[in-house]
């Protein structure tokens, strides 16, 4: 951690050192410790008044019925998100691992999407499934299936999973891909001379020995599908059609800046403190053990 | 290769370019929608192949923006857009490599818990502490400008640990060479530190241009005035004048030109995006 040979103390360190932590006490410690106030107060709608709570707003939270569809609404989209762009991504990169000529062409033409802005992918989505101009729309339309995700609830749920899983596909291929390239040739030709086929070769050899990337993008797709997808699901539902895509992170917003239930918002703020707290340590314990890994 | 199987490496490539053309699709569309003039894009169904109004409307989104989300021109905004991508990135790097020096190199009171403190930032995404981040925002008087923009953005645990991470890989030669020579510390970080942390430098950068250029909920909420939007979240706005005006050729050609940079980018530093990517993956 600190260098063997070093400086001794001064007024330098803390003056390097100062415009990092003036920035993160003043726009992160003490934001976070507002919100975990107001989530103990209620305040009612014309902020007049204010009354110290405790845990009320989280007992709310705890009773509230539509705070818990919210929560399986988010791991459904989570998980849906994160299964598809990983599954796509992993069929992928398998492929581009046996290929020689020309990887670096397929690499590059696949990674580009992570570039693209959560809203800015929101609106390429939303603009081919739009109900009555969109491509895809109409192709749907041709084939006999009513597409209108502004009024069906799992059309709209279908078409943000699918905007926020294209986005993500670039950054699994590229982790997939290194892993896999990463494992030592001589293990994948020991299996070959055992008579081990390609498709034995990936389920025997390849995929057990990326496990811990696997489980590493695992941790990383969850985090984007609960947070970052916001821009998403702004631009394509609004959390609509009655709150058939309003996830956690969109409850926050919607009940805080659109709702102004401070207190509710700011408790659901905290809630999802410890998701992140939570994923954070598991993915930081996970790189203890990559390291002995590789 | 291990072994010699011809119709498996053509189903490899088929794949591939099947899967380049699901990812890609998307943008195709968007590129054929930017080429026709708006009574083409109203017709069902649309298009599929690209027409002649591309320059048309390059010019007409760049320097009018559209009428019914209140003519804003893209060019501004993207310009907007620059400065915020350019000052969070630069930001977010010069503060990190100084935080980084001092608690690497200098033995001083409280060093633990400043790092600490700079760790638990990463535990705070925006997104769970909107509204009082807001308010300070607003009572520091930084609404609408470039600073309320970028610098409640720009503290960063992962730049740091990355910086801390090249920096106990610089031999310990190095600092004892350099006192030798007489060399101050700031000497030091400039002449040797910089230098060797170049490429990290670089390839950091291309992560973090990405980061800021995409920007969404943050300059959503913090401005109001037309002449400080990003062109992020102009493509909002534009997308609900979209529910009564239909000019999607003018949206469409304002989304090809919100992701043109950040991919350029991409794809041009591609190998400095790969390294920033995977060291920086917390």
């Amino acid at each position: 951690m600190l260098k063997r040979v070093h400086y001794g103390s001064s007024i330098l360190p803390f003056l390097l050192v100062a415009p990092q932590i003036i920035i993160t006490l003043v726009f992160f410690i003490w934001p976070a410790s507002q919100a975990l106030y107001q989530s103990l107060l209620l305040e009612d709608a014309f902020g007049l008044s204010t009354e110290f709570v405790w845990f009320d707003n989280f007992a709310d939270l705890a009773t509230n019925k539509l705070y818990y569809d919210t929560f399986r609404r988010t791991a459904f989209f989570s998980v849906s998100v994160a299964g598809i762009a990983m599954g796509f991504a992993l069929v992928l990169a398998a492929m581009a691992d046996r290929i020689i000529k020309g990887a670096l062409t397929y690499r590059t033409l696949l990674i580009w999407p992570y570039a693209v802005a959560p809203v800015v992918a929101g609106a390429l989505w939303v603009f081919m499934f739009d109900p009555t101009l969109g491509i895809f729309a109409y192709a749907l339309n041709v084939i006999g299936v009513d597409w209108n995700h502004k009024l069906n609830g799992s059309q709209a749920m279908a078409l943000v999973v699918m905007a926020s899983a294209w986005k993500q596909v670039a950054y699994n291929f590229l982790f997939f891909i290194a892993a896999m390239q990463s494992i030592p040739k001589s293990l994948i030709e020991a299996a070959a001379i055992d008579g081990a086929g390609p498709v034995k070769r990936f389920f025997t050899v390849i995929f057990p020995l990326i496990t811990p990337t696997t489980f590493f993008l695992l941790v990383v797709n969850v985090v984007y599908a609960f947070f970052d997808t916001f821009g998403i699901i702004h631009a394509v539902t609004q959390g609509g059609p009655a709150k058939a895509t309003e996830i956690l992170v969109y409850k926050v917003y919607n009940d805080g800046f659109v709702g102004l239930d401070l207190g509710g918002s700011a408790a659901q703020s905290v809630v999802l403190m410890i998701i992140v707290i939570a994923l954070t340590v598991i993915q930081f314990r996970y790189i203890e053990k990559k390291v002995e890994y590789s | 290769m291990i072994e010699h199987r011809p119709i498996i490496t053509v189903l490899a490539h088929l794949t591939l370019i099947l899967g380049i053309a699901i990812v890609a699709f998307p943008i195709w569309v968007t590129f054929v929608a930017a080429s026709h003039d708006a009574v083409r894009m109203t017709q069902v169904p649309l298009p599929m192949w690209p027409g002649d109004q591309f320059f048309v409307n390059l010019n007409k989104a760049m320097f009018e923006g559209i009428a019914g989300a209140g003519g804003i021109p893209v060019g501004m905004m993207m310009l907007n857009s620059l400065v915020v991508a350019l000052m969070i990135a630069t930001g977010k790097i010069v503060i990190s490599l100084l935080s980084a020096f001092a608690i690497v190199y200098f033995k001083f009171p409280f060093r633990m818990g400043f790092f600490w403190m700079i760790f638990l930032t990463l535990m705070l995404p925006v997104e769970v502490r909107i509204l009082p981040t807001f308010e300070v925002v607003a009572n520091l008087g930084m609404l609408n400008s470039f600073w309320g923009l970028s610098i409640p953005l720009i503290a960063s645990a992962t730049a740091t640990f990355m910086f801390r991470q090249v920096f106990l890989t610089v031999p310990d030669e190095m600092l004892e060479a350099a006192r030798v020579d007489g060399a101050g510390p700031m000497r030091f970080f400039w002449d040797i530190l910089l230098p060797l942390s170049r490429t990290n430098i670089a390839a950091l950068f291309v992560i973090l241009f990405i980061y800021g250029w995409n920007q969404y909920l943050w300059p959503l909420l913090i401005t109001t005035d037309a002449s400080m939007f990003t062109v992020v979240m102009g493509i909002k706005q534009m997308l609900e004048s979209a529910e009564q005006t239909t000019e999607w050729h003018l949206i469409m050609m304002t989304t090809l030109l919100a992701m043109l940079p950040p991919v350029v980018v991409v794809l041009t530093m591609q190998r400095m995006f790969v390294k920033g990517l995977t060291e920086t993956d917390k």
